[in-house]
């Protein structure tokens, strides 16, 4: 076999490889039932935040925390959690 | 016989304007007649490599015209010239330049890739090439693992892969021995047997004095000895 | 001879192309594995951002209009009953509720629950519906007990009465739902006093207009609309976030070192390579192609690899790497099972900077020495 014809079977198995991904993508976006559940559940409870970051109350609910609650320590106080780096704070538009 | 190549006092300067400046051909007016043996014979340094790059159309004189048959080279643009290398002219190397890695058959393809012809065929024409020179038993074996004849005559069956009309040699037998020496003559004769065209840069006897040679042209310091005809 | 046919050039170069890159194996699959890991990690944050975004867009919807907060000194206070018949009385509210949630720390398992009394808890008094992590780390199912410390020093047991599905764990995780009686067991209160009021506005386009009004009913308090809280969200995994940051500058830098080494120019080697090309015919443009063959052959695989692999890493793998992160220096953190979502347009960008960069570092420096005269490899 000539070597671009490997690679011809190379770039073949990477497109089946982006197609399955896709169709896994589409597949579990079509599993609504989780969406469904979820947002029954926020409607239900009256939910306002993702559940990632329980390390604090302003992490857990960003946007139910009072604006002093990451100062609450000292007024200069740094972000100390890693959450910090992952959400930013909100945008005002 | 008729002029295949025929070059008008061509000169060739490297680092021109600079302290180093050094002129390598200094007005050299030739022929080479078809399908005829020449050997440019002379001391190493006396021009005759770079006499032979500007006649296969590797590099443009300074001054001076190359002609090959009607056409003029030195007015081509780099594609045409490109063009006429890969048509006309086979090389053989003094250190052979087999692309290292690459297996002996691969490297005998090389020159032909650009062209587009189905991989099937050339493959079939490498190894009748490799058959030919005696080493087909070679043809897998990565370039950099040949011993010195193998790897000329690898090179010799590169240059002949685009069925070129001129094969030009520089210093073919400088790293072979005197047994593989008179082989590679051999295989000259062969070469000027179907029709070739050959060009030998040498100060090699066993190759001037070979009764294969038709002409032998003296070099010394960039010019030529003999008077041209 | 004749020419041959256009295809075949290109294949024929491709051949040439890959027995050249298969001559030196090793330097090359390490260069693909890392420049892959790179793009590995930048599109994992990628996958994982735009699906955490497009969940809690969607579940969000479902937030309350508008929650309103007492503040006393500029902290979060309990706020009076009284108060939800007045806010219920403004124009466009169609009813306010109140709500009671709290937080509670766990010694024993170090996590932090959020506990809150549902408008209508489904359950006894004396039961318990807990989220999926809370099951998790209090290592607690379905009939068993769990034992909770109230503020006033005795303790109680709750019977678990349900487990909530796994699919709302990232809405859900660490929640601890009890009836009303058993929240105010706990925390102490009186019924007098609630932790914010929910309202619900039907016309999306009065939210403003109520919390203005209610900011003047309650001056003090803050009115946070759905709006904002969607916002919130928006910027998960932004790139200006410290995470992302610093994988983007690490994947810039780790860039900016392979095309610096590689626009410094080529080794001696491979420049007398591409002069014996030049030497037995080819064309600069025949070097250039292989050279952008090489480049796209390097950089496309090692694209293709990376963001395949951050897709079964995000979706399949549920962004296990980035589990220490979302846990932090907490103990419970969401399973997360997400619904694909990726930004098009994103994943291009990165397929842009990925692949054009390093085939022009890979083509350009090959451009400089192919239009060199080719007897130069004669001497």
């Amino acid at each position: 076999m000539r070597p671009s014809d490997r690679l011809l079977i190379a770039l073949l198995l990477a497109g089946l490889a982006a197609e399955a991904c896709w169709l896994h993508a589409a597949w579990r976006q079509r599993e609504v039932d989780g969406h469904r559940a979820a947002a029954a559940i926020v409607r239900r409870l009256g939910l306002t935040d993702l559940a990632l970051f329980t390390e604090a109350r302003y992490t857990r609910h960003p946007t139910q925390a009072d604006r002093f609650a990451p100062f609450q320590d000292h007024p200069g106080a740094l972000e100390h959690f890693p959450s910090g780096s992952v959400v930013g704070p909100p945008v005002a538009r | 016989m008729s002029a295949l190549i025929e070059a008008r006092e061509l000169r060739r300067v490297f680092h021109q304007g600079r302290s180093d400046q050094v002129e390598a051909v200094k007005g050299v007016s030739l022929s080479i007649a078809a399908g005829q043996v020449t050997v440019l014979r002379g001391p190493s340094g006396s021009g005759k490599t770079s006499l032979l790059a500007l006649l296969g159309a590797m590099a443009r004189p300074t001054s001076g015209r190359i002609f090959l048959g009607e056409r003029e080279l030195t007015s081509l643009p780099e594609r045409f010239l490109t063009e006429e290398r890969r048509r006309t002219f086979g090389f053989v190397f003094q250190q052979f330049n087999l692309v290292p890695g690459l297996s002996a058959r691969e490297n005998v393809m090389l020159p032909a890739l650009p062209l587009g012809h189905p991989r099937a065929g050339l493959a079939r024409r490498a190894g009748a090439l490799l058959e030919r020179f005696g080493v087909a038993h070679r043809a897998a074996a990565r370039a950099d693992r040949l011993s010195g004849g193998e790897a000329q005559r690898v090179a010799i069956a590169r240059a002949l892969i685009n069925e070129p009309a001129v094969i030009i040699a520089d210093e073919p037998t400088a790293n072979l021995d005197s047994v593989l020496s008179g082989v590679f003559m051999e295989l000259v004769g062969t070469l000027r047997a179907s029709g070739k065209t050959i060009i030998v840069a040498s100060h090699d006897p066993l190759v001037y004095e070979s009764p294969l040679v038709d002409r032998v042209i003296s070099m010394r310091d960039g010019r030529l000895e003999e008077p041209a005809p | 001879m004749t020419p041959g046919s256009w295809l075949e050039r290109q294949r024929s170069l491709l051949d040439y192309t890959l027995s050249s890159l298969a001559r030196r194996p090793a330097k090359n699959l390490a260069l693909v594995t890392v420049y892959a890991l790179v793009v590995f990690a930048v599109a994992s944050g990628l996958f994982l951002g735009e699906a955490l975004r497009a969940e809690a867009t969607a579940a969000l919807q479902g937030a309350p209009d508008v929650v309103v907060q007492r503040l006393q000194a500029g902290r979060h206070d309990l706020i009076a009953a009284g108060e939800v018949e007045r806010l219920a009385a403004i124009r466009g509210v169609e009813r306010a509720v109140g709500r009671r949630w709290g937080y509670l720390y766990r010694p024993s398992s170090r996590a932090n629950l959020t506990v809150m009394v549902p408008e209508r808890f489904w359950g006894g008094d004396g039961e318990a519906v807990i989220g999926e992590g809370v099951a998790r780390v209090e290592q607690v199912g379905v009939g068993e007990t769990l034992r909770l410390e109230a503020s006033s020093g005795e303790s109680f047991d709750v019977k678990v009465r349900e487990v909530l599905p796994p699919g709302t764990a990232l809405f859900t995780t660490d929640l601890l739902l009890l009836s009303e009686a058993s929240f105010l067991r706990l925390f102490g209160g009186g019924p007098d006093r609630f932790t914010d009021i929910a309202l619900q506005v039907p016309n999306a386009r009065e939210i403003s207009k109520v919390a203005e009004k209610v900011l003047q009913l309650l001056p003090g308090s803050r009115a946070i609309t759905r709006l904002e809280m969607a916002r919130t969200y928006q910027s998960i995994f932004d790139w200006r976030g410290g995470l992302v940051m610093a994988l983007l500058s690490t994947a810039l830098l780790a860039f900016a070192l392979v095309a610096w080494d590689k626009a410094a120019g080529l080794s001696a080697e491979e420049r007398r390579e591409i002069g014996i090309l030049k030497a037995i015919g080819w064309d600069v443009s025949d070097v250039l192609l292989v050279k952008l063959q090489e480049g796209a052959v390097i950089s496309g695989a090692a694209f293709t690899l990376g963001a395949v692999g951050a897709y079964l890493h995000v979706f399949l793998g549920s962004a296990g790497l980035f589990a220490p992160v979302l846990e932090g220096w907490s103990t419970l953190a969401p399973r997360l099972h997400l619904t694909p979502a990726i930004d098009g347009l994103q994943l291009a960008t990165l397929f842009f900077l990925t692949v054009v960069p390093y085939t022009a570092a890979t083509v350009v420096p090959a451009w400089r020495s192919a239009t060199a005269d080719p007897d130069a490899v004669m001497r």
